[in-house]
């Protein structure tokens, strides 16, 4: 398989200048916001430092703290599923639903899910799944994964979501008006919650010390999904644990002021036992979390809790959209993730980077983001995974640097060539960085030749 | 091996080194009265209050706020029903309710936020299939910040249990913001003594 090429990708997002202004916008204003809570919050920097240790401490004894949640889970009466990859993931979720003789499948949102790719697997089997989360039944609508983890349709503009339901759900084409569309949405789903054979969500934390999950949505639509019909499938990443409720405290605090610069969302939702006479399963997934764990560099990823700060203060995901990633997790956090899942498919995902660190500074949880991504170009290096272009360039630039006189000789020959060379010879497919940009006039003269005519005799 | 046995082993093999759990403190520098913080953070999520003065009336006060409200539905027996909520009833079938009135255990200044279970509840899905929902709060049981909710012990044996600040609501299109996404259109909170 061909590596995703992110950079072609984003020449396209960037040629729709409309959108590509609105998402740069839309994204820095919620990092603007995210600002403001958090600097309203004395103690914002001891709950980051918090947050980050109890999430340490969590994975540094998974596997007893999965134990407890399971204990505790199947006391309160729910059924816990184990499942080690996406296929049984998926395998789980379409038995438990074909025991219940479920057709119709409500949903809120969950990054789990996309991952497995559960959607087509359950719609193959005859299966209708309803995402019910506005932004991810856009995205499902219009047959586009999320963009982005927290608006997973936040790259498109009204006229975009008007034409896809115009052309789905039978809205009025042409009509952009945002209220007319969330309400023609609101109309077209309470069906499907008032009649679904079951209900499903994901997860934000998952508590061990007595088996209850949270999930955090502004909608209501998870509290509608589980609440309504009789049978509800929670999907849970085994990274999702906490020891205990008052750990809650820490994360919901932050969570939704690092995400949209909101206190909380609207609905903090905790799930501990079915109501009566309904049931409730729990899907626990590894899907690659476990051999994360095992990297050295790279387990504090598992840290995360998908509130895509990361994203909306990078400056080349602002610029690029959320689906040039590729993968279901895009942005910095995607970066070191996605290689994970596949090496190859992802080896030039850790060059979607400035490595300004911005990532790591409003990560709500600490991951050292800007130093998993150069550190995941080390290991594209070593696993010969670079480019063509930027392997013979590193050659290069590697041997000049380390030789002395050959630097000053390629030092002086650039400026002339830069001042005397014609457009194609400097502009072309060698040097993507002057693709948008111009290349600095060179000085008139180098460093070296300035010390050596005016200081040396000193 | 099982899919758990698997999944066990492959995470206590890879386990990193044992972290310390540190502790967490409650965070107790909200200056200022509760009931004024609650209600700030309230109308900032799209809450709306409503005075609720001694001596009133709480169904005439219903019937001033909701005039064409046909069904109403209350968890509470401070509120009259039009149709009595059994706790027994299939949720869809409450998919008319036009105004849903529920108390609320404790409220939150930190978010203006109200914690209601399936006690508070009586059927879980009012308080999101309902168009309106009019949540009663003592104003005496409002607590500081999510570190003091938390401590709540009813997050223990609640089946269900859930902070909700004010109503349904989405950004998704451009960021315009929505009341009423899929939950109800508009949250209101009465200060009732119990």
């Amino acid at each position: 398989m061909r590596p995703v090429d992110h950079a072609e990708a984003s020449s396209h997002f960037i040629q729709a200048t409309a959108h590509l202004e609105f998402h740069d916008r839309r994204l820095w204003d919620l990092r603007l916001k995210r600002d403001r809570e958090a600097h309203g919050i004395a103690e914002w920097e001891d709950l980051r430092n918090l947050a980050s240790a109890i999430k340490e401490h969590t994975l540094s004894h998974l596997a007893d703290y999965l134990e407890q949640f399971e204990a505790k889970a199947s006391k309160n009466g729910a059924h816990v599923h184990w499942a080690r990859d996406a296929s049984e993931h998926n395998q789980v979720v379409h038995d438990i639903l074909a025991a219940h003789s479920a057709k119709t499948l409500v949903k809120s949102k969950s990054m789990l899910t996309d991952e497995c790719d559960m959607r087509p697997f359950l719609e193959a089997r005859g299966i209708e799944v309803i995402e019910t989360d506005l932004g991810e039944r856009i995205q499902q609508l219009d047959d586009e994964p999320p963009s982005h983890i927290v608006v997973p349709a936040v790259h498109k503009l009204r006229g975009d979501v008007s034409a896809v339901f115009a052309r789905t759900i039978g809205s009025e084409p042409g009509n952009n008006d945002v209220h007319y569309l969330a309400e023609a949405m609101r109309q077209n789903t309470r069906p499907y919650f008032l009649s679904a054979d079951a209900g499903m969500t994901g997860a934000n934390f998952a508590v061990a010390e007595n088996g209850s999950f949270v999930v955090c949505t502004n909608e209501g639509n998870a509290d509608l999904s589980a609440n309504v019909p009789k049978l509800h499938i929670a999907c849970i990443g085994i990274e999702k644990i906490i020891p205990k409720i008052e750990h809650l405290g820490v994360f919901i605090r932050m969570l939704s002021r690092s995400a949209l610069g909101s206190p909380i969302t609207q609905y903090t939702s905790h799930f501990q036992a079915p109501r009566p006479g309904t049931e409730l399963h729990i899907v626990l997934t590894d899907n690659g979390r476990s051999q994360r764990l095992g990297m050295k560099d790279f387990w504090y990823s598992l840290k995360c809790i998908r509130c895509g700060a990361c994203m909306n203060t990078c400056p080349v995901y602002r610029r690029s959209g959320g689906l040039s990633y590729g993968a279901t997790y895009s942005g910095p956090i995607g970066i070191i993730i996605d290689p994970v899942f596949d090496l190859r498919k992802y080896s030039h995902l850790p060059y979607a980077s400035t490595l300004n660190g911005s990532c790591t500074n409003v990560c709500p949880v600490k991951i050292n983001i800007h130093e998993q991504i150069y550190k995941w170009r080390q290991i594209m290096a070593e696993r010969n995974q670079l480019p063509l272009v930027k392997k013979e360039a590193i050659r290069i630039i590697g041997k000049v640097m380390s030789e002395p006189r050959l630097y000053r000789a390629a030092i002086s020959a650039t400026g002339l060539a830069i001042e005397h060379l014609p457009r194609f010879a400097v502009y072309n497919w060698l040097n993507p960085w002057g693709r948008q940009r111009e290349v600095p006039a060179p000085p008139k003269q180098s460093f070296r030749s300035w010390y050596l005519q005016n200081r040396r005799r000193q | 091996m099982t899919s758990r046995d698997t999944v066990l082993a492959a995470v206590r093999a890879n386990q990193p080194a044992s972290v310390r759990l540190p502790a967490v403190p409650v965070f107790e520098a909200n200056t200022g009265p509760l009931i004024e913080q609650f209600q700030e953070a309230l109308v900032r999520m799209g809450g709306k209050l409503a005075p609720f003065g001694d001596g009133r009336d709480l169904d005439a006060l219903l019937k001033s706020l909701f005039p064409d409200a046909k069904v109403i539905c209350s968890a509470t027996p401070e509120a009259r029903s039009t149709r009595p909520l059994d706790k027994n009833a299939a949720p869809a079938s409450l998919a008319d309710v036009d105004v849903a009135v529920v108390r609320a255990a404790f409220g939150v200044a930190e978010t203006g936020s109200v914690w209601l279970s399936e006690d508070e509840l009586k059927v879980n899905a009012l308080a999101y299939l309902a168009q309106h929902l009019v949540v009663l709060l003592d104003p005496a049981r409002i607590v500081g910040n999510l570190h003091r909710a938390y401590g709540d012990p009813r997050f223990k044996t609640a089946r269900y249990a859930v902070l909700v600040t004010g109503p349904s609501a989405t950004a998704d299109i451009e960021g315009v913001l929505i009341h009423g996404a899929q939950g109800v259109r508009s949250l209101t909170v009465l200060m009732v003594p119990l």
